[in-house]
């Protein structure tokens, strides 16, 4: 490593904070910005990947989770009997009104489902227990939403469609990409909350399992085989088309991309601004290098040198920082999500970021005219 | 004495705008090694842009220049470098030391261009700084050395990598007279000892007396010489007064002989 990299970057310490202030800024912003973009994604089929089913039967033209249409429960009995089933539940959503203690009314999503199985209900349960959703009227919430939904504990009791409701428990960190949240409760008990009518024979989703050694793909053909009037999608498929519907087609996770996108060219353009002003700073030494018989791949080590120290010291501190952001987020309504892999591919783009900041520099220098040494 | 730097009917031409301004025109010129010459004229005659047509920095316009023998004109701008970092060593009239840089460090720099590991690079700095009298300045830095100790660093990294040739604008320009004539002790030294041509382009006729040579340029020519100046013929025929301590340390070990400023 060049001891010429090292020590001008670090002896001017004002300029050393300046860049890594810049490299920190953007990567934070990146971090943040791509971050929510993984959490609203992620949200926004949250219900259909923790499902634990292998196919979606879905009424005619559904595109995505949150707006399911009711369809004949004939179709759940069809299904039962295809070849390759393990299980196959009725699974019910649909948005209501819920109405607080105080009075207040919020937009809600209910889910129906089967509290015996399990399959399509919620999952890390913090309080209460999913069979309490056998009882009548009893429902469960996330512990997020407990201040927008007006409850304090479990066995408050409130209002869902003018149909009494009571908080059976609480579940962590499920949250809904609309501003409605979901309510969990047995399909039984979900027939009678939805603001749509739905009737007592109707389903709107049908959850299937494959027997071991059928795959989704096959079981969805001979699904398909069989039913008419709906369409069947595999889980992988449904979780897409949701993901793809609320990120692109409503323009939400575009938005998010575009910010993301922008807090890399605010990154670039800082850091290439900084490393830029450095290099101003020291062109006299490196026309100096230059005379001296330096070559231009010389000159070249020293600025990438600095600016993989720099990306890798500005990727340390955006970590912590990001981390710190992250803790809060999942406190709040919006979750900022930074997997492992999301972790190690900010540091190659902080190390890429830097190296295509410095490039600028590097083209200064690969004109510079050894020269100007003379020139006073 | 063989020649070290051979300059033969150079010219050289800058465009300004739409002017073309001719800052050397048919120059000869020549140093042996062993020699100090200096480069003498008023501003914008031309001396800068010779010493660097020497120093292999800018190129001819026309005409034919030789270092060591070689002819640099054919040489492609990958081929200049190599061989200003073997041949040839700058020292500049405002020192251009690196301010990140420790003294010792300022001058393995020359070394670490060359390619040679920094255990050896700093081992060499050391000795070349105890030979320019700075044997107690290893780790300072250059804002906290005066301006004949910043000089005598920029002499020890122009000495770094044994360049045949010393190339020096100005180098007593920037230092009081004592920090100027321990300055241009060293350089006579390097060229009398050492076998170095060491070539200066300066104003100051306080180091006329350190010249083997004195060669004057008006308008881009050099301006001959004329018969029996008798001033040349006293400072040629008289190897001046410079430190004689100096001499020993320079061309045989690190000793350390000169008093810090």
């Amino acid at each position: 490593m060049s001891l010429l990299a090292r020590r001008n970057l670090f002896h001017d310490k004002v300029r050393l904070f300046v860049t890594l202030t810049g490299v920190v800024f953007a990567l934070v912003l990146i971090v943040v910005q791509f971050g929510l973009f993984l959490g609203f994604t992620t949200t926004t089929s949250n219900n259909i990947d923790h499902a634990a089913a292998d196919v979606w039967v879905v009424s005619h033209g559904v595109k995505y989770f949150d707006t399911g249409k009711p369809f004949s429960e004939r179709k759940y009995f069809q299904v039962l009997g295809t070849p390759g089933i393990e299980y196959a539940e009725k699974y019910l959503q649909a948005f209501a009104v819920w109405k607080r203690a105080d009075g207040r009314t919020e937009n809600i999503q209910i889910i129906g489902f089967n509290p015996d199985t399990g399959v399509g209900g919620p999952w890390n349960v913090v309080a209460g227990d999913i069979h309490d959703l056998k009882q009548e009227d009893c429902v469960m919430i996330d512990e997020i939403y407990k201040e927008k939904l007006g409850v304090q504990a479990i066995g408050d009791r409130v209002e869902i469609n003018g149909h009494r409701a009571r908080v059976a428990g609480f579940t962590r960190g499920i949250r809904s990409f609309t501003t409605s949240p979901f309510v969990y409760t047995s399909f039984k008990n979900a027939l009678n909350y939805p603001s749509g009518a739905i009737r007592d024979d109707q389903v709107v989703y049908i959850l299937v399992k494959a027997l071991p050694g059928v795959t989704p793909q096959e079981l969805k053909s001979r699904l398909e085989s069989r039913l008419h009037d709906v369409d069947v999608f595999t889980s992988a498929e449904f979780s897409s088309s949701t993901r793809f519907y609320w990120m692109f087609t409503t323009g939400a996770g575009l938005a998010v991309l575009i910010a993301a996108l922008m807090g890399l060219i605010v990154g670039v353009v800082v850091v290439t601004q900084t490393i830029y002003a450095t290099t101003m700073d020291h062109l006299k030494e490196y026309g100096t290098l230059k005379a001296m018989g330096a070559s231009n791949a010389y000159l070249y080590r020293v600025l990438i040198e600095q600016a993989v120290i720099s990306a890798v010291l500005g990727y340390g501190f955006a970590m912590i920082v990001s981390h710190f952001i992250v803790q809060i987020s999942s406190k709040g309504g919006a979750a900022i999500l930074m997997p492992w892999p999301f972790i190690i591919g900010m540091f190659f783009l902080a190390v890429l970021m830097c190296i295509t900041a410095a490039l600028v520099s590097i083209n200064k220098l690969t004109k510079l005219d050894p020269a100007m040494v003379f020139r006073g | 004495m063989s020649k070290a730097v051979e300059v033969r009917n150079v010219t050289k031409t800058y465009a300004e705008g739409a002017a073309v301004v001719q800052a050397l025109s048919g120059v000869d010129f020549h140093v042996d090694r062993g020699e100090l010459v200096i480069l003498m004229g008023p501003s914008g005659s031309g001396k800068t842009t010779l010493l660097s047509i020497m120093g292999c920095i800018l190129r001819a316009t026309s005409g034919r220049v030789e270092i060591e023998g070689v002819d640099v004109t054919v040489l492609s701008e990958r081929e200049l470098p190599r061989l200003r970092l073997e041949k040839i060593g700058f020292i500049f009239q405002g020192f251009n030391l690196f301010p990140a840089l420790t003294a010792s460090e300022n001058v393995a720099l020359a070394l670490d261009l060359k390619g040679i590991r920094a255990s050896i690079g700093r081992l060499r700095a050391e000795e070349l700084l105890a030979q320019v009298g700075l044997g107690d300045k290893f780790d300072a830095h250059p804002a906290d050395l005066s301006g004949g100790q910043k000089q005598r660093v920029a002499i020890a990294r122009a000495l770094a990598a044994d360049p045949a040739i010393i190339l020096a604008d100005e180098p007593t320009a920037a230092l009081d007279f004592a920090s100027g004539r321990t300055v241009m002790d060293l350089l006579h030294s390097l060229a009398r000892k050492s076998g170095r041509a060491v070539v200066l382009v300066s104003h100051d006729s306080r180091i006329l007396q350190y010249a083997d040579r004195i060669v004057r340029i008006e308008d881009g020519r050099i301006v001959p010489e004329p018969a029996g100046d008798p001033d040349r013929t006293a400072r040629s025929g008289n190897r001046v007064s410079f430190s004689e301590t100096i001499v020993p340390a320079l061309s045989t070990s690190a000793q350390t002989t000169v008093a810090p400023e």
